[in-house]
């Protein structure tokens, strides 16, 4: 199922939740919403549910106009970051939900239940309440009850944001495998890049309501559009008033044209990786450089020498590049 | 020794003010032995204004519960204009007395009110016949239901009637299977309440009913009577039941709610 999201805009009160945005999802993908908490990315996913309804704009899913279809129209599977589970239903009531709602033969659901159950490792608690199980086990529930509809878009809430750390590695892992098994369209929205980065095929950052960049895990990390993106999609540093990614520059102990010189401060050893922090010679903020432990032993640098730091040629420009670019989409 | 007294007076207080009445009455109703109160209870008089009031209560908690469960969903969900006045409105039978309850519904069903001008035009009588009974003591206990249910749909929210939508529930599966069993508890809590209320309203009824022996008395006004004719042993009999009755609705009530916490706590 392929999702064309046209110019939309929503307004709650005096905040405007999303403004003027147009994104592309092509079917079969999993997609990542990234962006700050605040930044509209859960507006603009409700809204292609149908839990919202956009002020301005249209929905098409499929290339059919579905912005003024009701949600339990739209064969969609949708999972809440609290899982909104029925509290008051057992396990095997909560999935078997959409499918008694629908009015589908009993013993098609019993099969198709236990299918799921199976799928998400809950097939020895179907008896429980949601209040019995964990966090994790919770939400797998709610993804159970989501996919028993067979929907051909599964969109999910910040999934694992209630979660811990550890789970939360887990799930995410097994979310891919799960899309990669069921043969849906995914968009999920989280604001942890390393989830985004990790298991998406194509990341769409929000941030104020606008889309700031949208294309591959690769392409955002390597060619972000501007700071923000470029920030928000890991570790920067500035050099020169340039942001620069810290393993992205060269560390030099002779003097090279167009090289920042700097006095190293410190360096923190974290195992493989060595972290060197530098203050540049004409003063200003601190340089954080990432290297490997052999870069560090190979250059012999110590506290107090100055070396000479240079923007290595694997990051360019957008420009340079010619990815596609939200504007871009729109002008043709 | 210090933290002890306060509780104990506490306990004391709450002992003489509330419990040693009502064990007075218990032992005024035996004084002297069951058979006067048999007959004081099985009397024509005494049985039919029991039948009358479980009639009115079984009028109005339904009512309650449809009103109040709708009213409560309005509120709780922001679908309700101007709410503040509509809260207030409903907390209105709290603030008055019941009394002022009844003489509004009477100056409006009286021969001279806006609607008894028509009813008695058309013979269709309402003022002092259950009809009127009725509609005081819905009246009366109208804010039960609603206050029990609206902090509970407040704090349920929507997210699980969303996912009901999103599954593909109509609105009237979402409310039934979804969010009325969220909520069942504190209906019946409200339905309690309602009931006890209903049973033993007295001041707005005494002005409405118009107080017919066997025809329109309450067994509220069956113990006023009673009391003020000098029959003490009737008057006390049919208290007593009343008591009994509202005793077991609260231990119902207290079961109820400690089952509610044990659920809530799973």
């Amino acid at each position: 199922m392929s999702i064309q999201v046209r110019n939309l805009s929503k307004t709650f009160d005096d905040f405007h939740a999303l403004q003027d945005v147009t994104v592309d999802i092509e079917s079969g993908q999993l997609t990542a919403v990234l962006g700050p908490s605040g930044g509209g990315k859960s507006t603009l996913l409700r809204i292609i549910a149908g839990l919202e309804t956009p002020d301005s704009g249209t929905v098409l899913i499929d290339g059919v106009d579905v912005t003024n279809v009701a949600a339990r129209d739209r064969g969609i599977g949708f999972v809440f970051q609290h899982y909104a589970a029925f509290s008051h239903m057992s396990v095997w009531d909560n999935v078997a939900f959409g499918l008694k709602v629908r009015k589908t033969p009993k013993p098609k659901i019993r099969g198709r239940v236990n299918d799921l159950l199976k799928l998400v490792h809950l097939d020895g608690l179907a008896h429980r309440y949601p209040s019995e199980l964990s966090g994790g086990q919770r939400q797998r529930m709610a993804l159970a009850r989501a996919l028993a509809v067979e929907p051909s878009l599964l969109l999910l809430d910040e999934p694992f944001g209630a979660l811990d750390v550890k789970v939360r590695q887990e799930l995410r892992e097994w979310l891919r495998r799960l899309h990669d098994e069921v043969d849906t369209t995914t968009i999920f929205v989280t604001h942890d890049q390393e989830e985004a980065m990790e298991i998406s095929d194509q990341i769409i950052v929000i941030n104020d309501g606008r889309v700031e960049q949208a294309g591959t895990p690769d392409q955002l990390y390597d060619h972000p559009i501007n700071d923000f993106v470029m920030g928000f999609l890991g570790p920067v540093t500035r050099l020169g008033g340039v942001l620069v990614r810290p393993h992205d520059i060269h560390v030099s102990l002779a003097p090279d044209a167009g090289g920042h010189p700097a006095v190293v401060e410190r360096l923190v050893s974290l195992g493989f990786e060595t972290r060197l922090v530098a203050r540049p010679v004409n003063g200003g903020e601190a340089i954080t450089v990432q290297l490997t432990r052999n870069q560090i032993q190979n250059l012999a640098v110590g506290v107090g020498d100055t070396v000479h730091l240079t923007a290595s040629p694997t990051t360019g420009p957008l420009s340079a590049v010619g990815v596609s670019t939200p504007s871009a989409d729109q002008a043709g | 020794m210090g933290k002890y007294a306060l509780r104990y007076s506490i306990l004391a207080y709450i002992t003489l003010l509330l419990l040693v009445p009502i064990v007075m009455i218990g032992y005024r109703t035996f004084q002297h032995g069951v058979a006067p109160v048999w007959d004081a209870l099985s009397s024509p008089t005494a049985t039919h204004a029991l039948q009358l009031s479980v009639l009115i209560t079984a009028i109005c908690v339904p009512v309650n519960v449809i009103f109040g469960v709708t009213t409560a969903w309005l509120i709780a969900r922001h679908k309700m204009p101007l709410p503040w006045l509509v809260n207030a409105m409903i907390n209105l039978p709290f603030a008055m007395s019941p009394v002022v309850i009844g003489l509004a519904v009477y100056t409006l069903y009286g021969r001279t009110g806006w609607f008894g001008t028509y009813l008695f035009a058309h013979n269709i009588g309402v003022l002092f016949t259950w009809k009127a009974i009725a509609i005081a003591t819905i009246f009366v206990s109208l804010p039960f239901v609603v206050r029990e249910v609206v902090p509970v749909l407040e704090e349920l929210g929507t997210e699980q009637e969303q996912a009901a939508e999103v599954l593909g529930a109509s609105r009237l599966q979402s409310f039934f299977q979804v969010t009325l069993p969220a909520i069942r508890w504190a209906v019946v809590y409200g339905v309690v309440l309602t009931a006890a209320r209903a049973l033993g309203e007295f001041g707005a009824v005494n002005i409405v009913s118009g107080n017919s022996v066997g025809q329109t008395q309450t067994l509220p006004l069956f113990v006023n009577d009673s009391f003020s004719q000098f029959q003490p042993v009737a008057a006390y009999s049919a208290g007593l039941l009343l008591a009994v009755i509202s005793l077991l609705i609260l231990v119902g009530m207290t079961t109820l709610s400690s089952r509610r916490r044990r659920e809530a706590s799973l």
